[in-house]
């Protein structure tokens, strides 16, 4: 049998030491319990399972040049980042209880924390959360926490998939939330003067936004902050290679999708949840944190700390539920942050505006096709207003081996025609030029 | 050893990026840069590679040797699973395709998978519909938890506790008061298990539901199972399976057959996907035919036609707990995991798991106190003995003693209903001479407590540090370098 090591002649002789048989080990299921019909097909050897996932796989299309982003994205991932992950002693170890043995994977997450500082310019950070969803949904929670209040105020140009998972989240709890529409593509300052009371937690945007407009918060900053309201910003970290950091806009809590640093798209996941605060709200962080420390001979080591907080020892009145979280795949960011580096990461991010600006005039120059937000700054995604149904069109454009964008209909009223266009680094002229031609002759 | 940051030379680069084909350099409003970089590493590919290395040289995996963390299931992860989930088919895939006109038909593969999963696990569990999307194994508690109150809140009652037994893990209160309730803890009986008695006492129109690890975290099935299910269905609660120790009955019995409306089951766990050093996991969450509408969106389902699709439109959904499908690299790994396997070789699974584990508790149990005599099933739970006590060795020095013959220790401390618990799981992939040798390992050092305490409590003397200091950690609290 695959994976199992003992023969039949070991687990005679081991039940014969015990003086017990394989019936014996199960007695203590009532016998009407036992189930012992599984429909389940029989097992099949590595060349079989190879090639019929090889098979599978073939089925999913991935020859599509692609322009679809929406807070996932298609960057360009270094080979060295692959084979760091794949190290067997980081991935088939556990959670660092043990720190002697595990100084790699603790280590290799205090730096982690380290590069999320650095980047987003926030005080704390933690070992990770399991997207940005999910992060953002515990920022939120942090907030309310700490600020003892119960209202919410969430911007519509927040992602969509975001929104929804906040809502079904707080569907059991007391919690007011409130998400007002933005107004050409940006958040509508008027609107949370008006919004923000004495019982707001938290205030909630995201740079770029995601119609992949940049924002400066700073002035929400302030108002969130007079009325005792922290700032929420969830972030896309390569933007951060050049864009204004949370902390020089005063927010309080930063989060975001790590997906864009080193990690493969499959699917929807693993992702990588980042989260940083300030740190005063260290003690509300969820989630497990490493600290510095020095070992019985005074050298420096790296443990697990802040633990009080955790669903292990506070159990039901922990500040989070999270316990496995995505280590691997902070330590893969970590491993891309490292080999980008200092220059490399603000380059990817100039290269991802220079190529997105070079498709948007060549784009918006096609007859009959408008920019949705005329003026606005953008990072990497801009939105398109088309003569015709965006989704339409994106789907005739699949026939001509593009995935040319998202059409915003299906999470936003009244933008048919807006498609969401985006473009990473590895998106060359041509291609830009190629889907510039296929677009007009579908128009 | 350096951190990475303390290795860096201005100006070393590791990567070239390119190429540049568009007109360079578009100004953006510096009002919205940021003033000066992020001060990241400056390094060369070799140099982040040495870093990497050494740091994984300071880790101790599965691969690595005897990892028998009680209630983790460190069982081994095959290679064939990595090599699946990095083919391109999947790891280039994007997760929007689907919401594309017609995207469905670009995704065919990924949908079978995650369809093929979802009936796989209805039919090992007992269960009739599953989601994938849960990316944890308490991130599907807190989903099971979500649709327990969908459930309540489609029936217009008023439910507001959840009961847990004290020996659980802390994910299960924690995610209960997370989802909104508030936590009764029942106490374990004196044989280890939950008693239907302290059930009956604990209920009362109220509760939710039951949240129950069976067999639980001392390794004991419950043969009162089925009755404690009926207990919680006659308040109108829902009993819930926390699926972290399904890898002793797999192939043997379905929890949907003990009367559970809920479970989630730990991929990490049962079915053998790494770990990561903390992550990522999934945590699938399945349920009985009437709680089927409640499964968040998006859900998979096989046409007539033989193709797959997604439905979003489902009013009675608790909507979306994740941002797709889930942590789908690592349902792929689980799903070739059990393809390969078949029904023949999960039965297998949990034969070798119990066997192996009952093998390590009958010879250890003369040596150490065993907190709870009888067939366990995937893990034991011993104690220091008295003397051992006597003698300042408790069960952290027994760990670090461990390490220095070349194991990961079991897990400690934990359930804390046990005086300092030894927690023993060795998995099923573990060989007789593995076990025969951890086995001698922990009776020599029982012999050491008694005869040369002070080794024991020296512990360990073979790793790159030793005893780090966790209260100075907290103390302190250095938890990033900031330039």
């Amino acid at each position: 049998m695959p994976f199992i090591a003992n023969t039949d002649a070991q687990r005679n002789e081991m039940l014969a030491e015990m003086g017990m048989t394989m019936e014996d080990l199960f007695a203590d299921i009532p016998p009407q319990l036992r189930h012992d019909n599984f429909d389940l097909p029989a097992g099949i050897s590595e060349q079989q399972v190879r090639d019929k996932l090889a098979d599978i796989a073939g089925t999913n299309m991935i020859s599509l040049t692609c322009f679809l982003g929406g807070g996932f994205y298609d960057h360009f991932i270094p080979a060295a980042v692959y084979a760091l992950m794949s190290r067997s002693e980081f991935y088939t170890a556990y959670t660092p209880y043990q720190p002697e043995l595990s100084q790699g994977t603790l280590q290799a997450i205090y730096e982690y924390q380290s590069s999320i500082c650095r980047l987003t310019g926030m005080d704390v950070s933690n070992a990770s959360l399991y997207d940005g969803g999910t992060a953002l949904y515990e920022a939120m929670m942090m907030a309310l926490s700490a600020t003892r209040r119960r209202k919410v105020i969430m911007d519509t140009s927040v992602n969509p998939i975001y929104r929804m998972m906040i809502r079904s989240y707080t569907e059991n709890l007391a919690i007011a939330l409130a998400e007002p529409s933005c107004e050409q593509g940006m958040v509508n300052r008027d609107a949370y003067d008006r919004l923000i009371d004495d019982d707001t937690a938290a205030v909630i945007v995201q740079n770029p936004n995601f119609f992949g407009c940049i924002d400066d918060f700073s002035d929400l900053a302030e108002m969130a902050h007079r009325r005792g309201a922290l700032l929420i910003m969830s972030c896309y970290p390569i933007a951060l290679g050049i864009l204004k950091t949370p902390k020089e806009m005063n927010a309080d809590i930063v989060t975001g999708e790590g997906q864009s640093l080193g990690i493969p798209m499959s699917f929807g996941g693993p992702y990588l949840g980042f989260m940083g605060a300030t740190k005063k709200l260290v003690r509300k962080m969820p989630g497990r944190v490493v600290g510095q420390t020095i070992d019985k001979h005074d050298q420096r080591a790296f443990v697990l700390t802040l633990q009080a907080r955790e669903q292990h020892i506070r159990r039901d009145k922990a500040t989070s539920n999270i316990c496995t979280n995505q280590a691997l795949c902070a330590l893969t960011a970590h491993a891309y942050m490292s080999l980008l580096g200092k220059q490399g990461l603000p380059e990817v991010a100039q290269l991802c505006v220079d190529k997105a600006h070079y498709a948007y005039e060549r784009l918006t120059a096609i007859p009959g096709i408008k920019p949705q937000f005329r003026g606005k700054t953008f990072f990497n995604e801009f939105v398109l207003d088309l003569p015709c149904e965006a989704r339409y069109v994106v789907g005739q454009l699949i026939a001509k081996g593009f995935a040319a964008g998202f059409p915003l209909s299906r999470y936003y009223d009244n933008m048919e025609n807006a498609l969401l266009v985006c473009v990473t680094e590895k998106r060359t002229k041509e291609e830009i030029g190629m889907l510039a031609e296929a677009l007009e002759s579908v128009l | 050893m350096k951190l990475v940051f303390e290795k860096s030379v201005p100006s070393r680069k590791a990567f070239r990026m390119g190429p540049r084909d568009v007109p360079s350099s578009v100004s953006i409003d510096e009002s919205l840069l940021r003033k000066k970089p992020a001060d990241l590493p400056e390094l060369s590919e070799l140099d982040v590679v040495r870093h990497f290395t050494e740091l994984s040289r300071r880790n101790f995996g599965v691969d690595t040797n005897f990892y028998p963390l009680g209630s983790c299931t460190m069982k081994y992860n095959p290679k064939v699973n990595e090599r699946i989930a990095s083919y391109p088919g999947f790891a280039h895939l994007h997760p929007l395709l689907p919401q594309l006109r017609m995207g469905g038909m670009l995704t065919q593969g990924a949908l079978r998978v995650l369809y093929e999963m979802d009936r796989f696990l209805c039919e090992i569990a007992g269960m009739d519909g599953f989601t994938m999307q849960p990316m944890a194994g308490a991130h599907g508690e807190l989903t099971g938890l979500m649709i327990m109150a969908a459930y309540h809140r489609s029936k217009g009652t008023q439910k507001k506790y959840i009961l847990a037994p004290d020996s659980a893990h802390g994910t299960n209160p924690s995610s209960a008061a997370i989802a909104g309730y508030e936590v009764i803890s029942v106490p374990t009986g004196n044989r280890g298990i939950l008693e239907p008695e302290e059930v009956r006492r604990h209920l009362n129109p109220e509760v939710a539901g039951l949240m129950l690890t069976c067999p639980n975290t001392l390794g004991l099935f419950n043969p009162h199972i089925a009755e404690i299910c009926e207990l919680i269905h006659g308040v109108d609660g829902l009993a819930y399976y926390d699926g972290a120790n399904l890898n002793a009955i797999v192939g043997q019995a379905r929890p949907g057959d003990f009367g559970f409306d809920i479970i989630h089951i730990n991929l990490h766990k049962t079915f053998s996907t790494p770990h990561g050093g903390g992550g990522p996991g999934a945590g699938p969450v399945g349920v009985r035919a009437d709680l089927v509408d409640f499964l968040p969106v998006s859900v998979v389902v096989k046409r007539d036609d033989g193709t797959y699709a997604l439905e979003y439109d489902r009013p009675h959904s608790i909507g979306y707990v994740a941002p797709f499908y889930g942590n789908f690299g690592i349902i792929l790994r689980a799903y070739v995991y059990i393809l390969m396997l078949g029904k023949e070789g999960l039965k297998r699974v949990s034969q070798n798991a119990v066997l192996n584990a009952n093998y390590l508790k009958e010879k250890l149990k003369d040596h150490y106190d065993l907190a709870f005599d009888g067939v366990c099933k995937h893990e034991c739970v011993f104690s220091p003995t008295q003397a051992m006590l006597d003698n300042d060795v408790h069960a952290l020095n027994i760990a670090k003693s461990l390490i220095d013959r070349g194991f990961h220790p079991p897990t400690i401390y934990f359930p804390s209903i046990v005086r300092e618990a030894i927690m023993i799981e060795p998995t099923e992939t573990e060989s007789k001479e593995t076990l025969d040798r951890f086995i001698a390992a922990m009776i020599e050092i029982a012999e050491l407590a008694l005869s040369d305490p002070q080794q024991i409590r020296d512990a360990p003397v073979t790793t790159p540090v030793s005893r780090p200091n966790e209260t100075i950690a907290a103390r302190v609290l250095d938890i990033a370098s900031i330039a």
